[in-house]
């Protein structure tokens, strides 16, 4: 696997395939639920890990504890880019300054904003003009705005969202959406990006445009992508590495050739019905086309 | 990568959208400030300045709660802290009103952000509690420190002056009040054209995503309460300098309320909204005067209950925005001129 390089939609400056996230016997209860347990976790720079299992299994938990959201009770988070950096207590939006984007399981999108500037605010990190000179909206103010408009245009285009940039959210259908939901992170340039089921609720057609945005960006950007996805056909096509979360514990981890002939797996959660491997998408047959 | 894209350059895309139909507009709103002046007559005029007043104050409101979602109960307290530091600082200490003003700015904005230190907290209508007290905490300052403010009396402020010209007609002060309005305006709607403003919007949005987007929400949270409290006591300072006179009255919770009935009625989240709810908020009891003054020379009865029933009416039609086009002012001009592109040959 040697895809990943820097560019502009990647800020992460660490080789593919070394070890940029580190998840460490990680453990959160809500009163007396216990939402994860004892979860280990390795993301590599420029892979994509698919997090997979049933409803309650508590992957939207283990974003949450990455980006900041949840604090986990034990355990701890360690996130490498220039250096590392324990994240377990950091705040989201200090997290996020490090390079680490997400889009969330129901839409949580800038309602009132037009799909442009929900992705210029996702750049916000990026963005150091002083509030005199926004005021004024001169020199600096309007130069970086100008830069970053640029910028933002790029995924537009990636995404192939050009005719709506200047919708309002609100008034958009679900999968342009949760399409738009991604440019906003992407708009960040993260290192890493976590996406909750950005394919649920979509078509298959639909489902197939955003596995190929996911392939684009991590293969052309060499960005690390954390997917969690139900539908197996895409997670088995597009993913390197797949980890089983089941009530809160991870029961396997593995490619997904190893992941699919894990016992444990399907038991817990394949069953015996193989049909949940539908698609034929191969992932080297996308490279570039 | 072909790309669908309209304009040649980002700057052409970005300055074109603003249309030119926008443009003219905003030309005929600037002759017609221009030239008011010169044939209004003193009413008029004086009508004018507290309209350019409470537009700079409504802007103000409109930042804290359209933009960034964050209600606040503390308006009229945040007025008087700007009226009675300008007041102060050129009455007692001979302070020029500018000076006075800019002062009083900063100091509004510093009092602002403490009494915003709750909304890291609170939300909603915890959060207009706790900014209601901020309003009762400033009066109460206000009318029992009175070595300071004058107390209950009357703070007399002398006349403005600029360059050795007093500016104690109401047609001077017009330039003064609608010059700010200007400036003020223009630097609203550029905050909404960077980061600052997409952080506001953002927070009242979806909070928790503009956190994990990278916003802090603290530091959004708290300078969306300075920007927001260093424009109400710009018009609160103004106030002052243009009435020559500061009274606790003047700066109550039904100031606070007006104010909110502004935004409201006018838009949340729009400057031109800001505009329009301070206009109309500000001439609509002076409307009902004279409606009042006319009906009570063809039916002197009714005399006696006239101040009940422009009151009444002034909640009336304040209810009526409400329940026939929630979204204000704003959205009824954003009709008429929808209405009018689709009218053929119009641009
Ligand atoms: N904010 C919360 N408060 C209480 N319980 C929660 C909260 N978030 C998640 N949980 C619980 O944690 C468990 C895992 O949930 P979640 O992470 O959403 O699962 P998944 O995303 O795998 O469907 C569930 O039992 C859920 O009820
Ligand atoms: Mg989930």
């Amino acid at each position: 696997m040697q895809r990943g390089f820097i560019s502009g939609l990647n800020s992460s400056h660490i080789k593919p395939g070394e070890t940029q996230l580190r998840i460490e016997s990680l453990q959160l209860n809500f009163g007396g639920v216990t939402a994860l347990i004892d979860v280990d976790l390795e993301v590599r720079q420029s892979e994509i890990l698919a997090i997979i299992g049933p409803n309650g299994a508590g992957k939207t938990s283990l974003l949450n504890c990455i980006s900041g959201l949840y604090h986990p009770q034990r355990g701890r988070i360690v996130y490498v880019n220039d250096r590392e950096h324990e994240v377990t207590r950091m705040r989201p939006h200090q997290i996020a300054r490090l390079g680490i984007a997400r889009s969330f399981q129901n839409i949580e999108l800038f309602r009132h904003m037009t799909v442009l500037d929900n992705l210029l605010a996702g750049a916000h990190i990026h963005m150091n003009s002083s509030l005199l000179s926004s005021l004024i909206y001169w020199g600096p103010a309007q130069r970086e705005h100008i830069q970053h408009r640029r910028y933002v245009e790029d995924i537009i285009d990636l995404l192939e969202i050009e005719a709506i940039r200047h919708n309002t959210v609100g008034s958009l259908s679900y999968g342009l959406q949760k399409r738009a939901e991604i440019g906003r992170a992407l708009a960040m340039r993260p290192s890493l990006l976590l996406l909750d089921e950005p394919m649920a609720g979509m078509n298959a057609e639909e489902k197939e445009d955003i596995a190929r945005f996911i392939l684009d960006v991590n293969e052309e950007h060499g960005v690390t992508i954390v997917l969690i996805e139900h539908d197996m056909g895409v997670v088995m096509d597009v993913s390197d590495r797949i980890a089983v979360l089941n009530f809160g514990q991870k029961i396997a981890e593995g490619t997904p050739d190893e992941v699919r002939a894990n016992r444990h797996v399907i038991e817990a959660y394949l069953g015996e019905d193989t049909s949940v491997f539908p698609f034929k998408f191969n992932k080297s047959n996308n490279n570039g086309s | 990568m072909i790309s669908g894209i309209f304009h040649t350059t980002y700057e052409k895309d970005m300055a074109l959208r603003r249309t030119h139909a926008q443009k003219i507009r905003i030309v005929i709103v600037i002759v017609f400030l221009l030239v008011f002046p010169f044939l209004a007559n003193r009413y008029a005029l004086t009508l004018a300045n507290q309209v350019g007043i409470a537009v700079i104050g409504a802007i103000g409101l409109n930042i804290l709660v359209g933009y960034t979602g964050q209600i606040s109960l503390g308006q009229g307290g945040f007025m008087a802290v700007g009226a009675y530091t300008a007041g102060i600082l050129t009455a007692r200490f001979g302070m020029p009103w500018w000076a006075s003003t800019i002062v009083a700015c900063f100091t509004t904005a510093l009092i602002g952000t403490i009494f915003g230190i709750p909304s890291l907290r609170l939300k909603g209508l915890y959060l207009a509690i706790a900014t209601l007290a901020a309003q009762v905490i400033i009066l109460w300052v206000v009318t029992h420190w009175s070595a300071l403010t004058g107390g209950v009396d009357a703070l007399v402020v002398p006349d403005p002056k600029l360059f050795g010209i007093k500016i104690n007609t109401d047609f001077n002060f017009y330039w003064v009040t609608w010059g700010l309005v200007g400036i003020v305006t223009i630097a609203a709607v550029n905050l909404f054209r960077t980061h600052f403003g997409r952080a506001f919007i953002a927070i009242r949005d979806q909070d928790i995503a503009a956190s994990v987007m990278g916003v802090d929400l603290f530091k959004y949270k708290l300078l969306a309460f300075a920007v927001s409290s260093f424009l109400v006591g710009l018009a609160g300072a103004l106030t002052a300098h243009y009435r020559n006179i500061v009274t606790w009255e003047r700066f109550t919770v039904d100031v606070s309320v007006l104010y909110l009935a502004m935004i409201i009625i006018g838009g949340l989240g729009s400057v031109t909204g800001s505009y329009l709810g301070a206009t109309f908020m500000t001439l609509l009891p002076v409307l009902l005067t004279n409606l009042g003054r006319a009906v009570k020379t063809s039916f002197p009865l009714i005399d006696s209950i006239l101040p009940f029933v422009q009151q009444a009416m002034f909640g009336l039609v304040i209810i009526l925005f409400l329940i026939f086009e929630p979204e204000g002012l704003n959205k009824i001009w954003k009709n008429i001129k929808d209405y009018f592109r689709l009218w053929p040959f119009s641009y």
